[in-house]
């Protein structure tokens, strides 16, 4: 990949504020957890997100809460910006290391459970990896249900950071939908519990503030899940169409129907022919698109709205249906779209992975558009996506080895995100802002929006020092801790607002 | 063109919020003009109480002061529903009910069912109010999608947006969604809808004993079944009943209707829901809590509550109101707020009649992120003028 970072590959800041740090740091949790040396240290320097890196100063592996208190107690003292990592699979540059900080390392902390099956719940701590929780919870017939497709590797905590969703969100919903309590070291040491066990607290909802704060509010420590019922019954079929529009007025109207189903993915042919020569999923052969689709619950209800769904599909054209006779051809079905990114890389040497969302009511239009946009650069942009909430994640491919593509690329990559702004959606459905797209946020959000954030920002870490640099455009400093303002309000001395 | 200036009048006693009469009410039209109004009361230093269909100025503590009363059922705009994207714009005094009426003709529906009739949007979002469905549903912080709110300061933002899937910044709908109107005043919602559910079948079995109802919830929880809501009807230490509902398409709802007979080991179906489901317990003369603790410990919250309390719990949840007659009030709070404690649980007084409003401490501990709380407060509301005292902590 190539590096567009506009802080590239950093050299680590030696100045002597960090290395006293690493000192105290090494008194505190131990010389074996805190890395500096230079080899060490750089694997550390990149998320998901390969075309940004940083060698961070320090590398803190934590192996407790009281390591995690300790590191960012230290960092505070000493006034230097620590960055927090689970797995290291954000595709938003969100766990990029500083320079000059500390990058705080999670994934160590991996006490799971033990799940609570009348309740519904399990406590676990931020290090455990997403596909570890439905694992211990089947024995209850139990699941958690965020399940994005990096499951077999990311953190619970990376989860929760990013509020990262999944192919079944647009029925169960997000993560924020599934955690019931955090425990957080604020950005001075301090530790919170934010929710609980209980469905609700009095107080501020603190933590549905926390969940999606992409690191920047503070270090969980723990986390308290929601856990489903597994469903009776699961039907899934892998739908065929000669045209996007096709497929595109089968979700339309599947929904339309009332219908809710667990999940409905869509791959257009460059996507296909990616996860074809990849895993071999043996998807209809000429199709334009594909979906995806599966239904779950009681299973006369399953029954009832699959012939329906089936029946949809055939008058918008499907030329093929196929339905998965067991859980087998079912994960055969879920292998050739859950692999669908790392699968381009089989297509195209390179490639952007963007992650917009629009209204589901535009998608006819906005593909087109895109596929407009991307010819007028003589580039490729492969599509898989979570059709049923909207959420696009268009690959934008391209080629290093040719001069100036990479910065085409990026380019379109970008126009993409601010078609999906101008169709009535966001620029992240999933993946988060992180250091990629902060410089978008201005163009989803006015000034106005972004200052207001930046209290909540303010009230959680007034030194900035958690994650600075990201999800926002531009670092903000918070001001003295407000206090009671006497006498005339500017507003009102400057004769813009009338007494009343 | 009127100005919500022109709406100004003095504030009389039906407009008292717990019990305090405000000097003015004013009426605004408008997002820009709810700016106006907390421009020029920031520049007072009035201290304003935003209120919508006022089915809660008897809810939470009262207000230390009330200078001005924001009356935001001017805001009354349907502003965008599109069907095919399951979602709806809507002004802040938009009645619930009147917005479940306009997307019902599209066969849609906001999951939200608080009882009280008249409630609007910003009303429900500001108390966190839900009802029985709340199983299904969830809550505001599951439904509410974007938002735009107005600060003390008369600075107008929105946070979230149109789209169902969305992470971008942070989330202030959550932060305001159960804030009882003390961080700034929502002036408009977008939600997430569902459809509205062709069949319905209702289960309901009569409990001799109420306290049955918490493993039966737990039977429940544990089976197949997908009920929209699981409600206990009765009174503490007595009879009540188990009302299951089911909304789906027919095969299913009598399908199910039927497997829950057999798991609960008896019960009638019907087709229609009894006349008080949903409903919350007691009288005006009564205290009416809101227990919430981990679902599992419904029987032991049943067990801690005064025997003859008036309860109505959305079993599976984890929440369980109850109506406790004004005098024993303040000698039963404590005791059941330390029988809670293990599960998590926590008591505070929804609504209160006049004599006793005062003298209860109404949200009870609110554990160790209340300076966090504060902090939050301050940055939102520096001067403390929004809805002053109403809030945890004196907030
Ligand atoms: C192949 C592939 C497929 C993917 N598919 C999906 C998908 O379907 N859906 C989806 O949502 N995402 C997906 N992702 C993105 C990524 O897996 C998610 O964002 C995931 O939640 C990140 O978890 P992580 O443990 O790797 O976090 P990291 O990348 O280590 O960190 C992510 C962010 O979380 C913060 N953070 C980490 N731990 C904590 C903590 N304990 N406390 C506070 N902040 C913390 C970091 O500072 C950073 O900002 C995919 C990624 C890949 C590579």
């Amino acid at each position: 990949m190539t590096t567009l970072a506009e802080n590239a590959t950093a050299e680590p800041a030696t100045s002597e504020r960090t290395a006293a740090l690493a000192e105290r740091l090494r008194a505190a949790v131990g010389t074996e957890r805190v890395l500096t040396d230079r080899t060490q240290v750089r694997t550390y320097e990149c998320d998901g997100l390969a075309n940004f890196k940083v060698t961070p100063a320090i590398v803190v592996l934590a192996e407790s809460r009281q390591h995690v208190v300790d590191t960012v107690r230290l960092c505070s003292e000493a006034g230097v910006p620590f960055v927090a990592r689970g797995s290291g699979t954000g595709l938003s540059g969100g766990a990029l290391p500083r320079a000059d900080g500390v990058l705080l390392v999670l994934s160590r902390l991996r006490s799971l459970g033990p799940v609570d099956p009348d309740n519904r719940q399990v406590t676990v701590e931020p290090g455990v990896i997403n596909l570890w929780v439905t694992r211990d919870a089947a024995p209850h017939d139990l699941a958690y249900a965020p399940d994005p497709s990096s499951q077999l590797v990311c953190s619970i905590g990376g989860n929760v950071a990013e509020n990262a969703g999944g192919a079944h969100c647009l029925k169960y919903g997000f993560t924020v939908n599934h955690v019931l309590g955090a425990e957080v070291v604020l950005p001075d040491g301090e530790v919170v519990h934010l929710g609980g066990r209980a469905p609700e607290h009095p107080g501020y909802d603190l933590l549905g503030a926390f969940i999606g704060s992409e690191g920047t509010l503070g270090v969980a420590t723990e986390l308290t899940l929601r856990l489903v019922r597994v469903p009776e019954e699961v039907q899934t079929m892998l739908v065929g169409y000669r045209s996007v529009e096709d497929a595109a007025g089968t979700v339309s109207d599947i929904i339309g129907a009332g219908i809710l189903p667990a999940a409905v993915e869509m791959m257009d042919a460059l996507a296909i022919e990616a996860a074809e020569a990849a895993v071999s999923c043996g998807y209809p052969e000429g199709a334009v698109a594909v979906l995806v689709i599966e239904l779950d619950g009681p299973r006369v209800e399953v029954e009832a709205q699959f012939k329906q769904v089936e029946e949809i599909a055939q008058r918008r054209n499907a030329f093929e249906v196929r339905i998965a006779a067991d859980a087998e051809e079912r994960a055969l079905m879920w292998k050739g779209r859950k692999s669908a990114f790392a699968a381009v890389g089989r297509i195209s040497p390179s490639y952007f992975v963007q992650d917009g969302v629009i209204p589901r009511t535009k998608l006819p239009e906005v593909l087109a558009e895109m596929k407009r946009m991307a010819d007028a650069k003589g580039l490729r942009v492969a599509n898989v996506f979570h059709a049923g909430d909207g959420n696009l994640h268009p690959l934008v491919l391209f080629d290093d080895a040719v001069e100036g593509q990479a910065h085409e690329a990026e380019e379109l990559a970008g126009d993409i995100l601010e078609l999906c702004i101008t169709s009535g959606g966001s620029i992240t459905g999933e993946h988060g802002v992180g250091q990629e797209k902060r410089m978008k946020m201005g163009k989803q959000f006015t000034p106005e929006d972004l200052d207001t954030m930046q209290l909540v920002r303010c009230a959680f870490d007034p030194d900035g020092i958690a994650n600075p640099g990201k999800v926002f455009p531009t670092p903000r400093l918070c001001g003295e801790r407000p206090g009671v303002r006497k006498g005339e309000h500017p507003v009102q001395a400057a004769g813009l607002g009338e007494v009343f | 063109m009127t100005t919500a200036t022109d709406t100004r009048r003095p504030g009389g006693a039906d407009d008292a919020v717990g019990g305090v009469v405000p000097g003015e009410v004013v009426r605004p039209a408008s997002t820009e003009q709810v700016a106006e109004v907390l421009r020029a009361a920031a520049a007072a230093g009035h201290t304003v109480v935003p209120v919508g269909g006022r089915t809660k100025t008897t809810w939470a503590a009262p207000p230390t002061s009330a200078d001005l009363l924001l009356d935001l059922t001017g805001l009354d705009r349907i502003v965008e529903h599109v069907a095919g994207d399951l979602t709806v714009v809507a002004e802040a005094g938009v009645r619930l009910a009147d917005l479940q009426a306009s997307v019902g003709q599209a066969g849609q529906l906001l999951g939200l069912d608080p009882p009280e009739q008249g409630a609007t949007l910003g009303g429900v979002v500001s108390a966190n109010a839900s009802g029985p469905r709340r199983l299904r549903y969830g809550t505001t912080r599951d439904l509410l999608i974007g938002i735009t709110v107005v600060l003390a300061d008369g600075t107008v933002a929105h946070a979230g947006g149109k789209v169902v899937k969305n992470v971008a910044g942070y989330d202030l709908g959550k932060l305001f969604t159960g804030a009882h109107g003390t961080l700034g005043v929502a002036t408009s919602t977008t939600w997430r809808l569902h459809p509205v559910p062709p069949a319905r079948r209702v289960v309901t079995l009569d409990l001799p004993d109420v306290a049955a109802a918490g493993s039966l919830a737990i039977a429940l929880g544990r089976s197949t079944l997908t009920p929209t809501a699981v409600e206990l009807i009765g009174t503490a230490g007595g009879a009540g009943r188990l009302v299951v509902l089911f909304e789906s398409i027919a095969e299913s709802v009598s399908d199910q209707a039927r497997s829950a007979v057999a798991l609960l080991g008896g019960g009638t179906e019907s087709a229609d829901l009894p006349a008080d489901f949903g409903a919350r317990p007691g009288g005006a003369d009564d205290v009416l809590l809101r227990l919430a603790f981990a679902p599992a410990a419904l029987s032991s919250v049943l067990g801690a509550l005064p025997a003859g309390a008036a309860v109505a719990a959305h079993a599976g949840t984890g929440v369980c109101h109850a109506a406790v007659p004004a005098g024993e009030v303040a000698a039963v709070l404590p005791a059941l707020r330390s029988a809670l404690a293990p599960h998590d649980g926590t008591a505070v007084v929804l609504r209160a009649p006049d004599a006793v409003r005062d003298r209860l401490d109404h949200w009870g501990p609110v554990g160790d992120a209340l300076d966090l709380m504060r902090r939050v407060k301050d940055r939102f509301d520096p001067e403390r003028r929004m809805s002053p005292g109403r809030f945890v902590g004196g907030l």
